[in-house]
This record gives structure tokens, C-alpha cells and sequence, in this order.
């Protein structure tokens, strides 16, 4: 499963700095994760409405809703496990790529546009923290995250 | 024609009216040639972009950063007409700038990113729509005359 990024021949891995600037913002930003999943997860379904097509399920898809919430922070579990798994992302999720290949079939666009959404309350929340420098590694790291989450595709 | 809602046209001039030209768009610039290196591509006359330090601190990046904002300017002046307010640019970045359309989508992002790192709370899912709304249209309007 090719990536924009990956199809046109760019693929860029993680370097030594990119790896420690991702674990050092994160030791800030995890003691709110969960704001941060939940919020991420708000935006997404507000600004992307397509998205919402996933979640047909739940009773309530406005911002900051209960199962809004509660899957904002099983998300960001996952970012969690892959910030601590970030030396090998692929094999490291290889059952969150399975559950979201077989199970969730989620379009793979999508991640990008949850990163995006991501990136944005990261900004928005820790604006003296998220320097162009933090900016570049996380985004490198969840482009990263999301080609591990696709491997088991087809 | 795009169809703008009152709180759509109202958030966006809201926005633009607390930004500072001279300050956001060489933020936005800066971050987009650190985010998305490749983007140097276009601005080899701009000296020193060696990291991320140089490219916070070079003036011919504050310097353009503010005339791409007062090109979005011209788009928040014009907003049922922004197609043909832009005829003109689209044309300049198409022929002569030779500007690969993907990039005006990566500093959009850039420029999302500085707003919701500025507004704090008041950059709600509802206020990122509209702003994201208009940064597409503006993108789109710049992408027409492309042949």
C-alpha cells in the first residue's frame, strides 16, 4: 500500500534527532493526551465531514462528546505505543495495522488527515513548544506511524 | 461561486483583522521551508535557509511572507469573487513562477498551524472549518489558470 510520499520515491525514515525530538515533546504532551486525542478527533469530524462516515455508530459526533472522548484517548494509546516503539514501527504495530486493514478498513487518506488534525491542536495547545523544529520531526514521525499502520493492507 | 455562510464571513475577516501581516506570514513561510524542505526550491535568492535557525531569522523570508499575506488579503477583501481576483496571480505562479500547486496546499497548512498556535481557545473545530474553508478556496482560485 503506497503512500503519496512513498509512490513518488521519497521515503523518509526517522533520523537519530528526529527520534529524540519526537520522545522529548511527547514527555510534555502526554500528560494530556487525552484532551489532545479528543480534541484531534472533534476537529476531524467538524472540518472533514467525510470522515464521519466511520462512525455512523455512535449516538453523538459533536466536539468533546462521550464517545468522542473515549475514542480520542484509545488514539492516541496507539501514538502512545508508537512513540515508544518508534525505533520499529512496523513491526511494533503490526496487530494495529492488521485491526485497522481487516477489521476497520479505514481508508489509509485518512490518516493523513487525522495527523493534520493532530499537528493542529499539538499548535494550538503548546505554542511556545511546537517550534518549526518539533513541527518537521512530528510530522515525519506520524507520516510514519500511518505507513506502519497501512502495511498489512494488501 | 462559493457560498460563504455569516459565520463563515465573519470568523474570516475576524481572523485577518487580528493577524499581523509582518509578523504570521514570515512565521508561515519559515515553517513551511523547515517543514517541507523541497519548498526551498523556489527561493534560491533568499541566501542563507540552511536550518532551521537561518530560515527563522532570514529577512527575505519575513519580507515574502508578508506579501503572501497581503495576497490573502486580497481574497479576504473579495470574498465572493475570488476566482477573479486571482486570475492574474494564478497566472504569475503558473508561467513565470513555475510554482508546483501541491505547495500552495503545504503552506496553507503552515498558515493553519500559526493561527491555531496564536488564538489558543478560540481557534474551535468551527473556527478551523471556515479558516480551512477559505485557505481551499484561495488554493483552488491560484491553481485555475495552471495548464
Amino acid at each position: 500500500m503506497l503512500l503519496p510520499l512513498e509512490e513518488i520515491g521519497i521515503i523518509m525514515s526517522l533520523s537519530a534527532k528526529d527520534k529524540a525530538v519526537v520522545k522529548a515533546f511527547w514527555a510534555k504532551a502526554a500528560t494530556k493526551a487525552d484532551d489532545i486525542g479528543s480534541d484531534a478527533l472533534s476537529r476531524m469530524l467538524v472540518v472533514y465531514p467525510q470522515t464521519k462516515t466511520y462512525f455512523s455508530h455512535w449516538k453523538d459526533l459533536s466536539p468533546g462528546s462521550a464517545p468522542v472522548r473515549k475514542h480520542g484517548k484509545t488514539v492516541m494509546g496507539g501514538v502512545a505505543e508508537a512513540v515508544a516503539k518508534i525505533d520499529n514501527l512496523t513491526s511494533g504495530l503490526l496487530t494495529l495495522s492488521e485491526l485497522h486493514a481487516f477489521t476497520l478498513r479505514v481508508d489509509p487518506a485518512n490518516f493523513k488527515i487525522l495527523s493534520h488534525n493532530l499537528l493542529v491542536v499539538l499548535a494550538n495547545q503548546f505554542p511556545d513548544d511546537f517550534t518549526p523544529e518539533v513541527h518537521v520531526a512530528m510530522d515525519k514521525f506520524l507520516s510514519a506511524l500511518a505507513l506502519a499502520l497501512s502495511e498489512r493492507y494488501r | 461561486m462559493v457560498e460563504w455562510t455569516e459565520f463563515e464571513r465573519s470568523t474570516i475577516q475576524s481572523i485577518f483583522s487580528k493577524l499581523d501581516y509582518d509578523v504570521a506570514g514570515g512565521k508561515a513561510l519559515a515553517r513551511c521551508l523547515v517543514v517541507y524542505p523541497w519548498t526551498q526550491r523556489y527561493f534560491g535568492s533568499f541566501g542563507n535557509l540552511y536550518n532551521a535557525t537561518a530560515i527563522m531569522g532570514n529577512p527575505k523570508v519575513a519580507a515574502h511572507g508578508k506579501v503572501v499575506l497581503q495576497g490573502l488579503d486580497r481574497a479576504v477583501k473579495n470574498m465572493d469573487n475570488i476566482k477573479a481576483t486571482y486570475a492574474e496571480l494564478s497566472v504569475l505562479h503558473s508561467e513565470k513562477l513555475h510554482v508546483d500547486p501541491d505547495n500552495f496546499k503545504l503552506l496553507a497548512d503552515c498558515l493553519t498551524i500559526v493561527v491555531a498556535a496564536q488564538m489558543g481557545a478560540a481557534f474551535t473545530a468551527e473556527v478551523q472549518a471556515a479558516f480551512q474553508k477559505f485557505l481551499a478556496v484561495a488554493v483552488s482560485s491560484l491553481c485555475r489558470q495552471y495548464h
